[in-house]
């Protein structure tokens, strides 16, 4: 048995390898901005070492990664009056005239052959002065990540909200014609950059789920004609087969500390109820018993409350459940629909999918004043997902007959479509933060 | 063994007929007689029809259980059975009962509209209908495995009724 596990996992490596190549990328544009732009100015950032030109443009990566933002506005290059490397030299009065509120500069210097320092400082144009100034280590593989994480650190500067732009994404794409399809499961950088399949298979995959630490998904897969849970650590690319029970295996979701999933089983006569599963000691406990679909639980970020969705009313309505059990306690009331829900990571808010005039579309309901508010547009949108700061979303749509990824802010203000230019894409999950 | 076939398949005719003429209107009046075409004779010699109805339920590929139809459709955010697919799911059972060995699948599917892992839900709820039904007409428990792939795998793409409602069935699959 643990031969064949151990056989599995060489052969699912071999497969990883040959996979996980990078694919086309995701690509971001900006469809829909109600508000005002703060235009910032991101100088080009100077360079010492054994080349004449920088290994990477950091400053382009900050600059686009604040520009996808929405809340910013990057001036072009040409329009600047400066492009000054060093605090000494920036002159407030010239970034003013341009209406610029904030400047970022930078410089990278090469310490060794593949061993750079990197530093940043943004400054405040109308207060005229330093807002976070930065030194990190970087080698060329991880320029990108420094970039990123230099924009996260400028960005919460300016906002008060930390950033994300060192995030990933997880999505499913499938490819094909209705009798021969590809799935494959996909994990990206925020900006679309770095995108590796992690899984491939011709039958469907589903319900991505992140553990806390981000190293690890787990997932549905339909290998062998019956769904069956999986965790994959995504370093090695080794999974555990971690549920395989007769009839539904399905929506794993990890608990904050990451030892448990809470997950669906259906059982032979197919009544689909909530479980916890201890990933440890491979416990299962029970927490639903209905008979109508109660699925789609997911944890509260304190690991008390797991909610999840149940038709036990008719139409499928949020409700939410303790981790010890009880009887649950309806949540959602506005409305026929209401499914899938996600706690935003503060807690306080529900991402779902509502049935809204006749369209399914990604609604945010606040857990306290009890307020429904829709944030997407379309016909069929569905699978929301916060991102770690809570303050905005990725879910996916429809454009034509394919499925396409889409974010918004949380207030609805900015939003973005990411088109992947291959198959159809759907289930995205926001990961954790990154850990720097 | 022939003859076994015969008398159980003249049980399932006369049980059906009972619940057919009943439940089932008759789509096609001008299809009587359908059932006398050559390669089905032999099945049919001797086999009294009187008051049976239309007789549509014994056709031209009586003899083969490959030649069922193995697709059940629904109707919109439904797992009720449509009373047309009472005897197609009758000779289902029977083939089951007659058989200890065979094994079937059901494979439960959504349409499009809604979240996924409810579809999934809904897949199975139209799966189990069926396995219910199978069960009270002869089969047992350890034939049936049910399995739903929800919105996952469409018959027909599209974002339209005419897509939608090939999409809401269940498929029935032979394992041996």
């Amino acid at each position: 048995m643990k031969d064949l596990l151990v056989r599995w996992l060489v052969v699912f490596a071999l497969l990883v390898a040959l996979t996980g190549t990078a694919d086309a990328q995701l690509e971001f544009e900006i469809t829909d901005f109600v508000g005002k732009r703060t235009p910032v100015a991101i100088v080009p950032f100077g360079f010492e070492g054994e080349t004449p030109a920088a290994p990477f443009d950091i400053d382009d990566v900050i600059a686009a990664d604040l520009n996808r933002s929405g809340r910013f506005r990057p001036i072009p290059e040409t329009d600047m009056l400066q492009k000054p490397i060093a605090s000494v030299d920036v002159d407030f009065d010239d970034w003013s005239i341009l209406g610029v509120e904030a400047v970022v500069i930078g410089k990278i210097t090469q310490t060794g052959a593949n061993a750079f320092s990197v530093q940043f400082q943004a400054f405040d144009v109308f207060k005229r002065e330093q807002l976070v100034g930065y030194r990190m280590p970087a080698s060329r593989g991880t320029m990108r990540q420094v970039a990123h994480r230099a924009a996260d650190m400028i960005y919460e500067k300016l906002t008060g909200i930390p950033g994300v732009f060192g995030t990933k994404v997880a999505y499913v794409s499938a490819e094909g014609s209705e009798t021969a399809r590809n799935f494959a499961l996909i994990v990206s950088d925020m900006d679309g950059e770095n995108q590796f399949t992690i899984m491939e298979s011709t039958d469907p995959i589903m319900s991505p789920a992140w553990s806390p630490d981000s190293r690890q998904l787990a997932y549905v897969s339909f290998e062998n004609g019956v769904s069956t849970i999986f965790v994959q650590t995504l370093r090695t690319g080794n999974r555990i087969k971690v549920s395989s029970r007769a009839g539904i295996n399905g929506a794993p979701s990890f608990s904050p500390d990451g030892r448990k999933l809470v997950l669906t089983l259906g059982g032979v006569d197919g009544n689909l109820d909530i479980h916890i599963l201890d990933l440890g000691t491979r416990e299962l406990t029970r927490l639903t018993t209905n008979r109508a679909i109660d699925t789609e639980g997911t944890w509260s970020p304190d690991g008390q409350t797991i909610f999840f969705t149940s038709d036990r009313s008719g139409g499928p309505q949020v409700y939410r459940i303790n981790v010890n059990g009880g009887s649950p306690e309806r949540v959602t009331f506005e409305g026929s629909y209401n499914a899938r829900p996600r706690l935003s990571p503060d807690g306080s808010k529900l991402a779902l999918v509502t049935l809204d005039r006749g369209n399914y579309r990604v609604g945010v309901f606040d857990l306290e004043d009890q307020e429904l508010l829709v944030l997407s547009v379309g016909q069929q949108d569905e699978s929301p997902s916060f991102a770690p700061n809570s303050d905005s979303l990725i879910y996916a749509t429809r454009q034509g007959r394919n499925g396409v990824l889409e974010m918004v802010s949380a207030d609805g203000l900015v939003r973005q479509r990411l088109g992947s230019g291959r198959g159809d894409i759907r289930e995205p999950v926001w990961s954790p933060f990154p850990r720097y | 063994m022939k003859f076994k076939h015969l008398i159980l398949m003249g049980l399932a005719a006369l049980i059906l007929a009972g619940c057919g003429s009943q439940n089932i209107p008759d789509p096609d009046p001008d299809s009587d007689g359908m059932m006398v075409d050559d390669g089905s004779m032999a099945d049919t010699d001797g086999f009294d029809d009187d008051g049976m109805g239309d007789g549509e339920f014994i056709d031209a590929e009586f003899g083969g259980d490959s030649e069922l139809t193995m697709v059940i459709y629904f109707d919109f955010d439904q797992s009720e059975l449509r009373a047309e697919y009472a005897d197609l799911l009758q000779r289902h059972a029977n083939n089951l009962a007659n058989d200890g060995r065979a094994q079937i699948r059901l494979e439960g599917h959504a349409d499009e509209r809604g979240s996924r892992e409810y579809n999934i839900g809904l897949g199975e709820r139209r799966s189990q209908s069926v396995r219910r039904l199978l069960l009270i007409q002869g089969a047992s428990a350890d034939q049936i495995s049910t399995v739903s792939f929800g919105e996952e795998r469409p018959a027909a793409f599209g974002s339209d009724e005419e897509a939608y409602q090939l999409n809401r069935r269940v498929e029935i699959k032979y394992l041996n």
